[in-house]
């Protein structure tokens, strides 16, 4: 693997750039910070700093309560404990107070591979999706993990993002690195099927793309990072330039990309679609990529049964 | 800044008021109403640095309706105070697409935070207070919980972080009842030794009559001048306060009066207030 800088210390190198100017910028972890990869923000601002220990709950109402007093509360936790343990925190204090939190799941999906599925989260975009004012981002890579901060640091608006734990491969390069808030990139454009994914599935998306092209498979790559506000005109367009759309999410089945692509294709432009994801079951032990590997979630995975799709 | 004389007059108008509002809405929580709303009124009198012309300053002080559920005793205040309008209240609470719903709706001029759901405003007031400690200002943190609510764990995450920042500038309150909606609280999940439990969490604890307005006033100002930790005051109230028709009776949780019922609790109010002022 060529890149080693994994998202999270992409989003705390990003916060501490922020932070040499904006003294508001307050991030709070609950014995997550070295995991969280903000040990040199505790560091370097330990005035703006908050350890509230091992307390969910506690960690999204406090930056809930601070932010409604001018702070712009970054807490940060592992996923599947910020989203689903503290969801009617979330729920409450962040979006129904219109709070200006932005709650940082880190190690998200599969990440931490063999802790099991209480480590997991592959319900945390359904669940977050469903709240109202809540905004869901799953970055695909670190250059767009840094655009997506800089462009949050700058609002008000409660939102979650999702990274995963690991460095991921690049999609996009520093140069080139084209980032809209609230509008999915295109990676590429093709003709024959569109694949629509988030997260970490981005790359293996391209990687498909790639091994489909070589069976004269022409595929788009939609690089949803921003799942919430979906970008409805994209998967429109993308779905009316194919025959079939493809989602790709490390999430359950049930009420994340798929699902809301699902919506949008059946209501405006209807096309087979076929929804890749985690199952509806604890996903076998195993590191991230093998476990993508045994659900068919790398390029190799997609790429086959995009095409068997297609072939039907 | 009003007298104890003049709180002890007024605690019957602002009950016939909350009355008159769960009436006008045909439904409240008027158990807890009753027995908060002596604290709710003395903390805004007396002790909260804040006014309608206020409310946007950041150096205010910060309160938090963690019982959220005892909203029409708020309202009853927030329009004594001047930030909401009585008869619009009445006019308009819980009826379709109203902004008076039967929880803090911080859409509503003067109120901080949604709640509804218990054991939320004590950790946001520690947040509130962080905040404030934070930017060097001397604004002070109010939240006030049911002791039914104390059963949620998340009350006692925020009882943990306010012991250890030493938040002096947070004072939580506790409307010591002792009733919730099933019966008794230590029927149903026993609230003895408040006093011990947030002593060993490192606060400051005040226990006082929870319906005396002389001793909310003075336990608001000893929690203002107590340095290096949070203050707890134990309010030891009775639920359905002012009328024998619903005091300590589980069942007026949440109740609306009949005809004669109403009657009788405004005329107690009224000989309530009678006796205060000969």
């Amino acid at each position: 693997m060529a890149n080693k800088i994994a998202n999270r210390k992409v989003i705390c190198d990003t916060l501490l750039e922020a932070a040499k100017t904006d003294k508001d910028i307050v991030v709070l972890c609950s014995d997550s910070r070295g995991s969280a990869s903000l040990t040199p923000f505790f560091d370097q601002y330990p005035q703006q700093s908050v350890e509230v220990g091992i307390a969910e709950q506690d960690l999204v109402s406090i930056a809930a309560g601070m932010a409604s007093c001018g702070k712009k509360a970054w807490a940060a936790s592992p996923a599947s404990f910020v989203t689903t343990r503290s969801y009617e925190q979330c729920k409450v204090d962040v979006s129904y107070s219109n709070t200006n939190v932005k709650l940082i799941g880190i190690s998200g999906g599969v990440s931490y591979g063999a802790l099991g599925m209480s480590h997991h989260s592959a319900q945390d975009i359904a669940a977050m999706s469903a709240i109202p004012n809540m905004r869901v981002y799953l970055p695909s890579d670190r250059f767009q993990t840094a655009e997506l901060v800089r462009a949050l640091v700058a609002d008000n608006k409660p939102a979650y993002i999702r990274v995963g734990r690991n460095p991921v491969e690049d999609v996009y390069t520093e140069d080139e690195c084209p980032f809209q808030m609230d509008r999915a990139t295109w990676v590429r454009r093709g003709t024959d099927v569109a694949l629509v994914a988030t997260g970490e599935m981005v790359r293996h998306a391209v990687d498909a793309a790639d091994l489909l092209a070589e069976q004269g498979i022409s595929a788009t790559v939609l690089d949803m990072y921003c799942v919430k506000p979906l970008d409805a005109e994209a998967v429109i367009e993308a779905a009316g330039a194919t025959r079939a759309v493809v989602t790709v999410e490390e999430h359950s089945p049930f009420g994340g990309l798929g699902s809301m692509v699902a919506q949008v294709v059946g209501e405006h432009c209807p096309r087979p679609v076929k929804c890749l994801s985690l199952p509806d079951a604890p996903v076998i032990t195993g590191t991230s990529p093998e476990v993508f590997a045994h659900y068919g979630l790398t390029g190799v995975g997609i790429a086959k049964t995009v095409a068997e799709f297609l072939g039907n | 800044m009003a007298t104890i004389e003049e709180l002890e007059s007024l605690r019957w108008d602002l009950r016939r008021d909350c009355v008159d509002i769960i009436m006008a809405g045909a439904g409240g929580h008027i158990g807890g109403d009753m027995s908060v709303i002596d604290a709710l009124m003395t903390l805004y009198a007396n002790h909260l640095n804040i006014s309608p012309e206020t409310v946007d300053d950041p150096n205010r002080d910060r309160f938090v309706l963690s019982k959220g559920h005892a909203m029409e005793a708020y309202y009853a205040v927030l329009c004594h105070e001047g930030y909401l309008d009585l008869d619009d209240v009445k006019a308009r609470f819980s009826k379709f697409g109203s902004p008076y719903i039967g929880h803090p709706n911080n859409k509503l001029k003067g109120i901080e935070m949604n709640s509804g759901s218990l054991g939320h405003g004590l950790p946001v007031a520690v947040g509130m207070a962080l905040a404030g400690k934070m930017d060097g200002r001397d604004y002070r943190v109010y939240t006030i919980m049911g002791d039914g609510e104390l059963a949620e764990g998340s009350v006692w995450e925020g009882a943990m972080s306010g012991g250890n920042y030493q938040l002096d500038n947070l004072c939580a309150l506790v409307d010591r009842n002792r009733l919730q909606i099933s019966g008794s609280t230590e029927d149903v999940m026993k609230q003895d030794s408040q006093e011990e439990r947030w002593a060993a969490f490192g606060w400051n604890v005040l226990s006082i009559p929870g319906n005396d307005v002389r001793a909310i006033d003075a336990a608001l100002t000893l929690a203002a001048e107590t340095c290096g930790k949070p203050t707890v005051i134990i309010l030891n109230t009775v639920k359905g306060y002012g009328s024998p028709v619903m005091e300590d009776k589980a069942a007026w949780h949440h109740h609306l009066p009949n005809d004669e019922e109403y009657a009788q609790i405004i005329a107690d109010f009224a000989a309530h207030k009678e006796a205060i002022n000969g």
